[in-house]
């Protein structure tokens, strides 16, 4: 990537992206853009958690369906205004998070993997049966579109630029937390937990806030992907969808800034390849066989790319401009001229 | 009494590694703690740190007790570990590194902190236009180097040090310990813990040896230096003394 002018590389891409709706006008392909961007809104959370705080969720799909229930219920049964509803979907997931990860995260190594397993499984037993409220196994119809005032995202091309937008501004965000006082805190828990303790810094306090910070995007992606597909039903919000967000975050690479939108974008596109795919190279295959794929070829990305998509880039850079274990560089500029 | 520690008692598991052990520290000393391996020095100093919670006994520090407090709240109250080993954060600058020691005050004294930077790098002036690199980078000298001003810009009142000397060659060990003596005269008071005997007490006020976790021996530097116990167990001196006696 040497040959790209480092200046133009991200505008670049963005333009890129957000030009793609003006030359295609397939609904298929600006679909499957928004399930990776919705997927990205919630692996960049995990990423933080995984990456930085060093801890794995097996729970985020629990988190995306609670947003997702949580605009359905508040606005088909309480006829609640869309952004209120959509806020909701964010503090609900964070809530239950926070109590979670109190009593877990303060134990070592997987307890919060347990713990979120479990949560994960009951969320998605609660959905299937608890029929009054969530309507079981046929689910919730009938969601309105989000409105912000008097414009309505009724298409999918109005929900790509909303999607897109909201991953401009987390990605920002997100930049500006790991380059912050926090996000030197948080790499440096990744480098030595021990040294970052005592160094003075309350370790279980930070992994929790990661914590929350992760539920409440898998919430707020859970909400506007109801307001999306303006039906749910619990099949998105299984254990499998949280074994696959996992699985987003290692592919696209822990703790790299473009990770989570390639992995999101490495698994969606790869699903939808083979299940094209399969059928032309090898006729009767049963949906058995696009799994079977499926896990060779990320066998094999992760055995040539351990660190993950994201980390392509600085293997492709000339030896003397890496940092070891770098994702980020850092704010020296900033913090000269702001006095630190 | 800055620090006063009374019949401590800390457990690894089953194991117990610190045994009723009793310790003041002044204002302003610089204390050697001296020692084989596994008597409990590297204990001591992480159970003052925080690190491990003792099952009896009780620290205070400046007359308040900070017993089974959080490593954070120690931080905050005054005492900084500089642990064994080093433990530099690698792949972060050294700049990066420094003022993760400030981590509880970056704040609170966001302005001043980068003539707290100048100041360690002052101290440790090796560091000067390194400040960029990933900490991984430097010498094990200069790691050593960057831990303690990890450690110092937390402004602590009582800076531990595990044994900073292993693994460096001899020249650095002795940068480092006239730099230790250099800030006790500045004020900070230091606990020492080193297997390098010859080259702690040189700089330190008072040594204490440790054996199965508890002090078994202590005094000024010169009583500790002169016992003859020491001299045989640590600084191997039985050989060199039965030759001048012949």
């Amino acid at each position: 990537m040497a040959f790209i002018n480092k200046n133009h590389f991200w505008p670049g891409i963005i333009l890129f992206l957000l030009i793609i709706p003006l030359i295609t006008n397939s609904n298929y392909l600006l679909s499957i853009l928004i399930i990776i961007g919705l997927y990205t809104i919630i692996v960049q959370g995990l990423g933080i958690l995984m990456g930085y705080a060093g801890q794995i969720s097996f729970g985020h799909a629990a988190f995306f369906g609670l947003g997702a229930y949580t605009v359905a219920i508040l606005t088909t049964r309480f006829h609640s205004p869309t952004v209120l509803a959509l806020l909701g979907a964010a503090l609900l997931p964070g809530v239950i998070a926070a109590l979670i990860g109190r009593p877990t995260l303060k134990l070592q190594e997987l307890y919060l993997a347990l713990a979120t397993l479990g949560f994960g499984l009951l969320v998605h037993i609660g959905f299937t049966e608890g029929m009054e409220l969530t309507g079981g196994p046929s689910g919730i119809a009938g969601i309105p579109y989000l409105s912000v005032g008097s414009f309505v995202f009724d298409s999918d091309i109005k929900f790509f630029y909303l999607v897109a937008g909201i991953l401009i501004l987390l990605s920002a965000g997100i930049k500006g937390l790991i380059e912050s006082r926090v996000g030197r805190a948080l790499r440096a828990i990744r480098e030595s937990e021990h040294a970052a303790e005592t160094a003075g810094i309350d370790t279980a306090a930070l992994k929790l806030q990661a914590f929350i910070f992760s539920a409440l995007l898998a919430g707020l992606a859970g909400g506007l992907y109801a307001y999306y597909i303006t039906f749910i039903s619990p099949s998105p919000f299984s254990f499998h969808a949280s074994v696959q967000f996992v699985l987003m975050a290692v592919v696209g690479g822990l703790g790299t800034f473009v990770g989570p939108l390639l992995g999101a974008a490495m698994v969606v596109a790869l699903g939808e390849f083979l299940r094209w795919a399969i059928p032309v190279v090898i006729p009767n295959a049963g949906g058995e066989y696009q799994i079977i794929f499926f896990g060779l070829i990320l066998v094999v990305l992760m055995i040539f790319q351990p660190e993950g998509l994201g980390a392509l880039g600085k293997r492709l850079k000339p030896a003397t401009q890496k940092l070891p274990g770098e994702g980020y560089s850092t704010k020296i500029e900033a913090e000269k001229e702001g006095g630190l | 009494m800055l620090l006063s520690i009374k019949s401590l008692n800390v457990y690894h598991g089953y194991v117990q590694a610190l045994r009723n052990l009793d310790l003041d520290v002044k204002k302003g000393e610089l204390l050697a703690i001296l020692g084989a391996n596994g008597a409990g020095k590297s204990t001591l100093l992480e159970t003052l740190a925080g690190l491990h919670r003792p099952a009896q006994g009780e620290v205070m520090l400046e007359g308040k007790p900070i017993t089974g407090k959080s490593p954070d709240y120690i931080v905050k109250h005054g005492i900084s570990l500089v642990p064994e080993r080093r433990e530099i954060f690698n792949s972060l600058s050294v700049l990066d590194n420094l003022l993760l020691g400030a981590f509880h005050r970056y704040r609170s004294n966001k302005g001043t902190l980068s003539d707290d930077v100048a100041e360690i790098i002052d101290i440790f002036p090796a560091l000067k236009g390194r400040e960029r690199e990933p900490a991984g980078t430097l010498s094990g000298g200069l790691q050593q180097m960057l831990a303690i001003g990890r450690g110092l810009m937390a402004r602590p009142k009582i800076l531990l040090l595990d044994e900073p000397s292993v693994g460096l060659a001899p020249m650095v060990v002795k940068e480092i310990m006239s730099t230790l003596a250099q800030l006790k005269n500045s004020g900070v008071t230091i606990i020492l813990v080193e297997q390098n005997t010859g080259a702690a007490l040189k700089v330190a006020d008072r040594g204490f040896v440790m054996e199965r976790g508890h002090i078994t021996l202590g005094g000024t530097s010169q009583d500790i230096l002169s016992d003859s116990k020491v001299q045989q167990a640590y600084l191997g001196r039985k050989r060199m003394q039965t030759a001048a006696a012949l």
